[in-house]
């Protein structure tokens, strides 16, 4: 399955071409796709932002942002650079230390997460073996800056909000782990563009969601509480906690919780189309359409082509979970602690338990389908 | 000297500096909420470590396994119960702790002992499996390593019966064996502590 662009490799031989050596060329080119993707990852923060202003106002029949720019597309610039100018307070008898490491330790994990996502087949910044296995590994480090910044305010709502958002974040990644794996055994692989490929033989037919659709539910639902929207919002629960863990945070510190958990609500959507939807795939595959067009696959202009179709189909895949997940922000209400953790242990877990048994077994049964 | 090793050798001397600074503060720091979060950053530092020898999954277990689930769980722990009080203090303290002082140098002098040997000097493969571990270690996890693989979820059965029989001695306060309520005064009840009422 070797084809494709692949940037890196022309750029490494044009600076080749300069008179570098190797190394340097590709130290050249390390930082340029993790700025990329840091770039586009804020970018997409922005537009949902944007989104979901616009959105909550639709569903509660306001107009939302309307002056700054057109549709007011620039509210989200402007909620930013509030953030920025403002104080930043550390509370007097809070512990300025963790205070300070706490929302890093919650945004750090979640940008790292960003190394695995494909959008084409070497439109990654690192095709690493592990690829979702770091994903989960990664996103298991984000309760502890939320216990850290929680127990730093010094405040009794904050550190429930800590104590909450753990217990939570512990409970949901046994049901989403299993739902990955259940993906991962009918691909034989852990790695994204290994998960998105074996997806790519017949267009939309071939995703995983007709062949996993209990596992997409698993997924959706603990991934939206991995991300404590609403209807799993209890860390920040308003109406009990203030904002749990975020309570004593202003200036940067809170736009750091605000972009990890905005950031991340992307990842997972992004996820998402990439484990159940097909990833950068085309619903028609782009090699029955070249080859009604009659054009070679490898051409430049049609790689060019099928590169922008994966970004934009990836992209779009992405954002129309984005719009789920905001709807069902402003249409749910709140489920209780008690019976969050109910829905994870008692519910998600035996389900996604017999869920991987039954792709095990189908897998044993047609692997043609389940893969083999 | 090229890049890449240079690279190599930053992160090593950075990674075992985190992690022996980070051991020692885990044991020398009064607080143990600043404890429970170095040995956060040790098991990070030591995935770090397995990142360099190019043993990923195992370094992406560690964090899941020792940063994700273990470290939380003593934090949580710590903040459910996190009172403050004064520790009685203990008789002999000094002596104890030339006693565990000379304990512990006795071990890392018997450590440093068996390091100097080179019993462990296995011969390394000529080519790194590299990402071809998870496969390998898959293959052993069900062929020659099954039995301790099975066996370790056993343990944690036990641990986890445990657990609930901790929990929830307020219902299971029947003796398994002879069927007889269990003496009562040893059980702590969930209305009224048994500590409160033995002044």
């Amino acid at each position: 399955m070797e084809y494709g662009l692949d940037l890196e490799h022309s750029f490494n031989e044009i600076l080749k071409g300069l008179g570098l050596s190797s190394e340097i060329a590709h130290i050249i080119w390390l930082p340029l796709p993790m700025l990329l993707v840091l770039v586009s990852a804020v970018l997409g923060v922005l537009v949902t932002v944007w989104l979901e202003r616009k959105i909550s106002a639709a569903a509660q029949q306001r107009i939302g942002p309307e002056y700054a720019g057109a549709l007011g597309v620039l509210q989200p610039i402007a909620d930013g650079l509030k953030l920025l100018v403002k104080e930043d307070i550390i509370p007097a008898k809070a512990d300025s230390i963790l205070f300070t490491a706490g929302p890093i330790l919650v945004l750090v994990p979640v940008i790292l997460s960003w190394l695995i996502v494909p959008f084409g087949q070497n439109l990654l910044i690192s095709n690493v073996g592990i690829g979702i296995f770091l994903w989960i590994a990664l996103s298991s480090i984000q309760p502890i800056g939320l216990l850290m910044s929680g127990y730093a305010s010094n405040n009794k709502y904050s550190l429930l909000g800590g104590l909450r958002a753990a217990a939570q974040s512990i409970s949901y990644e046994i049901p989403l782990a299993l739902s990955v794996l259940a993906v991962v055994l009918m691909t034989n692989s852990l790695s994204t563009v290994d998960i998105v490929n074996q997806q790519s033989g017949a267009g939309i037919l071939s995703w995983n969601i007709w062949r996993q659709p209990v596992g997409f539910i698993i997924f959706w639902i603990c991934a939206l509480a991995e991300c404590e929207r609403l209807p799993f919002d209890l860390p920040e629960a308003e109406e009990e906690l203030v904002a749990g863990y975020q309570t004593e945070y202003a200036g940067m510190k809170f736009a750091l919780f605000y972009l990890g958990s905005y950031i991340n609500l992307i990842l997972s959507a992004l996820l998402v189309s990439i484990l159940y939807l097909g990833g950068w795939g085309f619903p028609v595959p782009v090699e029955v359409l070249a080859k009604i067009l009659n054009l070679p696959i490898n051409a430049p202009l049609i790689q060019i082509f099928t590169a922008s179709i994966g970004i934009v189909m990836t992209v779009l895949k992405a954002y129309l979970l984005v719009f789920v997940a905001i709807l069902l922000r402003w249409t749910t209400p709140r489920v209780r602690i008690d019976q969050l953790l109910d829905l994870g242990w008692k519910f998600l877990l035996p389900i996604s338990l017999a869920n991987l048994l039954i792709t095990a077994a189908l897998k044993l049964a047609f692997p043609q389908v389940f893969g083999g | 000297m090229s890049i890449a090793l240079t690279t190599q050798l930053i992160c090593f001397s950075i990674l075992s500096l985190v992690i022996i600074v980070g051991a020692l503060g885990v044991i020398l720091l009064d607080s143990i909420v600043y404890s429970a979060f170095l040995l956060g950053g040790v098991f990070m530092s030591v995935a770090g470590l397995y990142l360099l020898l190019n043993a990923s999954f195992v370094a992406a277990a560690q964090v899941l396994v020792y940063v994700g689930a273990v470290n939380v769980l003593i934090i949580f722990a710590i903040m459910l119960v996190n009172k403050k009080e004064d520790l009685k203090p203990i008789d002999n303290l000094k002596s104890r702790r030339i006693i565990s002082t000379s304990i512990c140098l006795t071990l890392l002098s018997l450590l440093v002992r068996v390091d100097s040997t080179d019993v462990w000097n296995l011969a390394s493969p000529s080519t790194s499996i590299g990402e071809d571990s998870t496969i390998r270690i898959g293959e052993h996890l069900f062929s020659d390593y099954l039995l301790p693989f099975e066996v370790a979820s056993i343990l944690l059965l036990m641990a986890m019966i445990g657990a609930i029989v901790l929990a929830r001695r307020d219902v299971m306060n029947q003796d398994i064996s002879t069927g007889l309520p269990v003496d009562q005064e040893l059980i702590e009840k969930a209305r009224e502590p048994l500590l409160v009422k033995k002044k």
